[in-house]
């Protein structure tokens, strides 16, 4: 494992989370799988003093650094790293906001391949996440209990047999398994199915949230699914929970919505689609909340064939790197909002053109 | 009434009660009223304070709370009432030592009260890693009233317990 506090080259690729392939990967956006795990010998994080997280924080980084094959693996002190990092690991989901934001001794080891991140001193002591591109959660678990296989071989777990593996927030107790799906709706939101879809949800213990644009007029139209309860069941249950059960059904219903928007509102749609094409391509300034709203419509009509020019991966590349502070990494200095909205219409404008003329 | 999101008229009105803020009223139309209550659902601390509000529907009586608020753990300190308002636990001896006390809660947010699926290979002694976690704090505390004679005492049993785990960790 090496230190590091480099972004350069991050910044110019994707990530993982919006990579655009895998199974499903017009519907679904990403499968991620985290496990909350905790020292046996320290207080949780909100009971630590000072001097407790720097010690978690050293032992575990030493443990992490003499693992065999983590050549390739970057651990950032986030700590050391300047707000606009922290920002710019958050937007690539691969640390949370809450350890972006919080103070002290903490960090995160990120795969080459963005593939997994460790977070050290997040709400739990450890919270290890695997991620994969498109609905592929039986890899996403075979590589999460590996690893977790080999933390667990350098670390004593808090871990009793009635809860199981010991958390912060009984929330989380027993496996300490989210299982979470983002998924692409547009058709479900435009046809006013969604509210139904998720309504039938809420009885069999997942939670679905929207993403970006929540309290704003734009949607995105991404929401996540994830499993509401980690005790009593056993981690492959709450896998195949989500990924076997409810996420195919609701693939289902985004297909029919998108069906039938194809067979009876034709028209309408290729006319939002181009619209929505026309001002991204077009626009003087545009918040990100603006841009996440017509890419959103831009991906469905490149998923449905309206769009022949684009690909489906210059669009997810075009969510990642309009964010702020990706922009910001982009062009290379910190850049005030209004200044933004201007940047990223020229970013946009720049990359639209280079699709449609290739 | 317009909404305070949007240009939408105001059909939810929401009255949020927090410690933190005391009472705070929202005015929202029907969609924001429902990304809000939505968000709420999701929160943990919500969510424990709705299960716990459900247990004293069931029975528990408000004396029964109000004894149960003040129980704290020895390890860490932490008493019921704290947890109850950050929805945080403050270490693992919590689940041992409130073990009764968290049944119900579990129930309800779980529906189960047993860990299935994966197990560590190695588990400790829960004790004695309980006693590292009291012995530091105890050690911070001496620290704070300048005792710095019984601070030296638990240092060195701390380190004599903690040479005794890695080597346990070794084997």
């Amino acid at each position: 494992m090496k230190r590091s506090s480099d972004f350069n080259e991050l910044a110019t690729r994707s990530g993982e989370w919006m990579r655009g392939t895998g199974p499903e990967s017009d519907i679904v956006v990403s499968s991620r799988i985290r496990l909350a795990r905790n020292l046996a010998d320290f207080p949780f994080i909100k009971r630590c003093s000072d001097e407790d997280r720097v010690s978690i924080e050293r032992t575990v980084r030493a443990k992490m650094e003499q693992f065999a094959n983590w050549d390739e693996v970057h651990y950032y002190d986030l700590e050391q790293l300047p707000e606009i990092d922290r920002q710019f690991l958050v937007e690539r989901q691969l640390v949370s906001r809450e350890i972006a934001e919080a103070d002290g001794a903490r960090g995160v080891a990120v795969s080459a391949d963005e593939h997994f991140s460790v977070m050290v001193n997040e709400e739990d002591h450890l919270r290890i996440q695997v991620m994969h591109s498109g609905l592929d959660l039986k890899t996403a678990w075979n590589q999460i209990n590996e690893l977790d296989d080999l933390l667990e071989s350098a670390i004593l777990y808090a871990f009793n047999s009635e809860f199981g593996y010991l958390t912060s927030c009984p929330t989380n107790v027993g496996t300490g398994l989210r299982v979470s799906v983002m998924l692409h709706l547009p058709a479900l939101v435009i046809t006013r199915q969604i509210e139904k879809v998720f309504r039938s949800m809420q009885r069999i213990n997942v939670t679905v949230r929207g993403l970006y644009g929540e309290g704003s007029q734009y949607s995105g139209d991404f929401y996540q699914v994830s499993n509401q309860i980690t005790l009593g069941r056993s981690e492959t249950e709450l896998v195949e929970l989500v990924g076997g059960d409810v996420v195919p059904r609701i693939i289902e219903y985004e297909r029919k919505a998108r069906d039938y928007l194809v067979k009876e509102g034709q028209q309408d749609l290729h006319d939002d689609v181009s619209r929505a094409l026309g001002i991204l391509g077009t626009a003087k300034k545009i918040s990100s909340e603006e841009t996440m709203h017509y890419l959103s419509k831009v991906r469905l009509g490149v998923n449905l064939g309206l769009i022949d020019d684009l690909a489906v991966g210059t669009i997810n590349k075009l969510f990642m790197q309009t964010q702020p502070a990706h922009l910001q990494k982009l062009h290379g200095r910190l850049l005030r909002s209004s200044e933004r909205n201007v940047e990223r219409a020229t970013y946009l404008q720049r990359h639209l053109s280079d699709a449609f003329e290739s | 009434m317009k909404c305070q999101y949007c240009e939408k008229p105001a059909t939810f009105h929401i009255t949020e009660i927090t410690e933190s803020t005391g009472s705070q009223v929202m005015h929202l139309c029907e969609e924001h009223a429902k990304g809000f209550l939505q968000k709420e659902e999701a929160d943990p601390v919500a969510s424990i304070a709705s299960a716990l509000a459900k247990q004293l529907d069931l029975g528990q009586t408000k004396k029964e709370l109000e004894e149960l608020d003040r129980k704290a753990c020895p390890v860490c300190g932490i008493s019921f009432f704290e947890f109850r308002n950050t929805g945080r636990l403050g270490c693992p001896f919590d689940y041992t030592h409130f073990a009764a006390d968290l049944l119900p809660l579990m129930t309800n947010i779980h529906d189960s009260i047993q860990h299935v699926g994966k197990r560590p290979k190695k588990t400790a002694a829960a004790d004695s890693q309980a006693v590292i976690i009291q012995l530091r704090r105890e050690m911070e505390e001496a620290v704070e009233r300048e005792d710095y004679e019984r601070a030296s005492e638990i240092r060195d049993e701390l380190r004599r317990m903690e040479q005794a785990e890695e080597g346990m960790g070794d084997s």
